[in-house]
């Protein structure tokens, strides 16, 4: 049926077929949103020998999420006087917008995926470059000192790093022949890259948690030197939508990484094929998710100037090292 | 005709995701209006700057190196582009893209170990 579809002619029955799936999945996302903060918080208590959330929605605190989500929508909404108002207003939605479309190109399975373009990995990338714009924005138009630094640093940052991020990946791209993600999984058939590019694996993880402004990159939102960073004057609904954008894209980037270095919905041994695609992804996802949560829990932050000087130093040479090691290992051996 | 429509509709699924993505905040944000308070009061218009008077405003002259970092950034992403297009078609191009892509890439890095040196890189 859907094949089908994909080949009748454009139009607006078309689009709203597509607007009515997307919308599935952005409830999807959102209730990963909602349990994956809970997860976090909760991995977090333990790892600190604590409980974490326990008080609502019983034992585990399976509503503490949903609760503060009506707490945030109940809350007043204060634009500060010395602000940019229509800058103010926008930024929140140009930060969450690209977050949710690069979600557009990611197979989570063989069938169950969106839009299978063949540029699939540059379109993540380049879409989810945008997003920093939302995070000056909102730094500059909060007229406000704590947040104007934030958004700079958060604009510093997620530029130097989005160079080891993009060229690590080329390792792939070079094994693959390929930006499509699709064709990217199919060829990991024989062995995930995680195995064939360790180095590349290495870099682009590192990179993708300072894109992801987590720990111990979480700069440009420190809260004991910045307070807030560029969010330190959005309250209510315009805030609980830059922290989502920033979990959302914590989905995305798992399931990127699922999807290019370890297999996406294939099995690891053949003989595990009876198990659904649907099961695998998953799981490894999880492990993509809780290996964030646990770096959270286990690293201090960086100081800013080593922040800067690891990414152009260190992680610079070793992505461009690593990209003509693969193009001459595959010129002799494959 | 197919493969047109094909192509066609891949790309109409990313206009829906955009469609989407900000429909959202709009509609949440709109929502929320109409459920939140609306109390104002001078304090609370303010600007915060951990309780003392906020003094002039912030928009000052910046640090010049996050735009020498800017800078840095434009060189390496153009070599991205470049990068990108010469992986995809590696397998047709043979040893001889791969040498020409080698000292392509060594005259970016003298230019990078030059920032290095002239201590562009060290953060302050």
């Amino acid at each position: 049926m859907i094949e089908e579809l994909l080949q009748s002619s454009p139009g607006w029955a078309n689009f709203g077929i597509f607007f009515l799936l997307g919308a599935v999945l952005l409830l999807i996302v959102l209730g990963f949103v909602t349990y994956g903060i809970l997860a976090e918080r909760k991995v977090l208590g333990y790892m600190q020998l604590r409980h974490g959330p326990n008080q609502v929605g019983g034992k585990w605190g399976l509503l503490q999420t949903v609760a503060d989500v009506l707490k945030l929508l109940l809350k007043e909404d204060i634009i500060p006087k010395a602000a940019d108002k229509p800058l103010f207003i926008i930024a929140p939605a140009i930060a969450f917008a690209p977050s949710f479309m690069v979600l557009a190109t990611m197979p989570f399975t063989d069938k169950f995926q969106f839009a299978d373009i063949g540029v699939g990995l540059l379109y993540y990338i380049a879409v989810s470059g945008l997003t920093v714009f939302g995070m000056v924005l909102g730094g500059w138009a909060s007229n406000n000192k704590y947040a104007l630094l934030g958004g700079m640093r958060a604009a510093a940052q997620m530029i130097s790093y989005e160079i080891p991020l993009v060229m690590s990946v080329l390792g792939v791209i070079l094994l693959t022949g390929s930006l499509n993600l699709n064709e990217i999984v199919t060829h990991q058939e024989h062995g995930w890259f995680i195995l064939l590019q360790p180095i590349g694996f290495i870099v682009f993880f590192i990179a993708s948690i300072a894109e992801l402004n987590r720990t111990p990159f979480d700069l440009p939102e420190s809260e004991n030197e910045l307070v807030a960073g560029y969010h330190v004057e959005y309250s209510g609904f315009r805030w609980a939508f830059f922290m989502l954008a920033e979990y959302v894209y914590l989905f995305a980037m798992s399931a990127l990484i699922t999807v290019v270095f370890l297999g996406g919905w294939l099995a690891p041994f053949g003989f595990l094929d009876f198990i659904p695609g649907a099961v695998w992804f998953a799981l490894k996802f999880s492990v993509v998710v809780f290996i964030y949560i646990w770096l959270r829990a286990t690293l201090p932050r960086f100081r800013a100037d080593r922040l800067m000087e690891f990414g152009w130093k260190v992680l610079l040479p070793i992505a461009l090292a690593n990209i003509f090691l693969t193009a001459l290992l595959k010129s002799l051996f494959f | 005709m197919e493969l047109l429509n094909v192509y066609q509709n891949n790309y109409l699924i990313v206009f829906a995701f955009l469609c989407l993505g900000v429909l959202l905040p709009v509609v949440a944000l709109y929502l929320g209006k109409l459920l939140r308070p609306h109390v104002p009061s001078d304090a609370k218009y303010t600007t915060y700057e951990s309780g003392i008077e906020p003094f002039h405003d912030s928009r000052v002259q910046f640090n010049v190196r996050y735009y020498i970092f800017a800078l840095m950034f434009v060189i390496f992403d153009v070599e991205t582009v470049f990068l990108y297009p010469w992986a995809v078609a590696y397998d047709k191009l043979g040893i001889f893209a791969l040498v020409e892509m080698l000292i392509f890439v060594a005259m970016l890095l003298i230019g990078l170990i030059y920032a290095w040196k002239k201590k562009v890189l060290q953060w302050i």
